[in-house]
């Protein structure tokens, strides 16, 4: 291969489902596997994988997901069944999607969010949140899991990305 | 498929260098190993990680994620990237005799 390896890479999560936060560790996380180095910035509703109120408690959501057949053959159903968003408005539906959700993960060896986020941060990548959206929703510093290493702005951001791409999800 | 003579003993290596049978291993290849992944020598830490890793490997039949080399293994991942820097589950996999992780985690 004649391709220059990738050397670095920062990661924008600007998501905060379960389903939304997990690529954004599995990528940084395998990076770092990998020899790369790598940031993951958590902005907006992102934010929710790093509060310290919510990282046990993060959902998927089963409304308005149309992607949500794939989970169907967990439930023993055809895989190109639909979920029906009425269904998924119902109380407990979505905390019950995303237990079965979290199982299947620990099944695979993937930790939960709030393990991961200390795997990571103990494998020297970079973990940051992003100040604007942090004065949005009103969330100190310290309400953020200690991994968090800085509270930085777009620009900042841009320093911490310099000579590697940037993944937003 | 090529072979590869390491610490006299001639044994079949895939082409990034890993044992293809993880029962040619012998302790006398891991420096050897290790060496090829730039790790100069082995200290009691990093034989801690290799033994750890081939016990496992043949308890459960596969090689162990980082994440159980933490929790079961009792190696902090710090620790781990400071004994096999840039890519440890592959490197001490490699050093291990075992062959190339396969998983995302």
């Amino acid at each position: 291969m004649s391709e220059e390896p990738i050397k670095k890479v920062s990661i924008i999560c600007a998501k905060g489902g379960l389903d939304e936060i997990y690529p954004s560790l599995i990528m940084a996380n395998g990076a770092r596997m990998d020899g790369i180095e790598a940031n993951i910035f958590f902005t907006f509703f992102g934010l929710n994988a790093v509060l310290k109120k919510m990282v046990k408690n993060l959902t998927l959501s089963t409304v308005g997901n149309s992607a949500l057949n794939l989970a169907m053959p967990m439930l023993k159903m055809p895989i190109t069944m639909p979920f029906p968003t009425l269904l998924g408005a119902i109380p407990g539906v979505s905390n019950f999607a995303s237990w079965l959700m979290k199982r299947e993960m620990e099944k695979l060896d993937v930790p939960p969010v709030d393990e991961f986020l200390e795997m990571i941060s103990d494998t020297g990548a970079g973990i940051y949140a992003c100040k604007l959206a942090m004065d949005m929703f009103k969330v100190e510093k310290d309400d953020l899991v200690d991994e968090v290493e800085e509270v930085l702005t777009v620009g900042q951001f841009y320093e911490k990305a310099a000579g590697g791409p940037i993944i937003f999800t | 498929m090529a072979e590869l003579t390491i610490a006299g003993k001639t044994v079949e290596v895939t082409e990034d260098g890993f044992l293809v049978n993880p029962d040619d291993w012998t302790k006398e290849m891991a420096p050897e190993l290790a060496k090829t992944e730039g790790i100069e020598e082995l200290n009691e830490m990093h034989w801690k990680v290799i033994d750890f890793m081939r016990a496992d490997y043949k308890e459960k039949g596969q090689i162990p994620t980082i994440r159980r080399m933490k929790n079961a293994g009792g190696i902090p991942i710090k620790e781990l990237y400071n004994l096999f820097p840039q890519g440890p589950a592959k490197k001490a996999a490699k050093a291990a005799g075992l062959g190339k992780p396969q998983g995302c985690i």
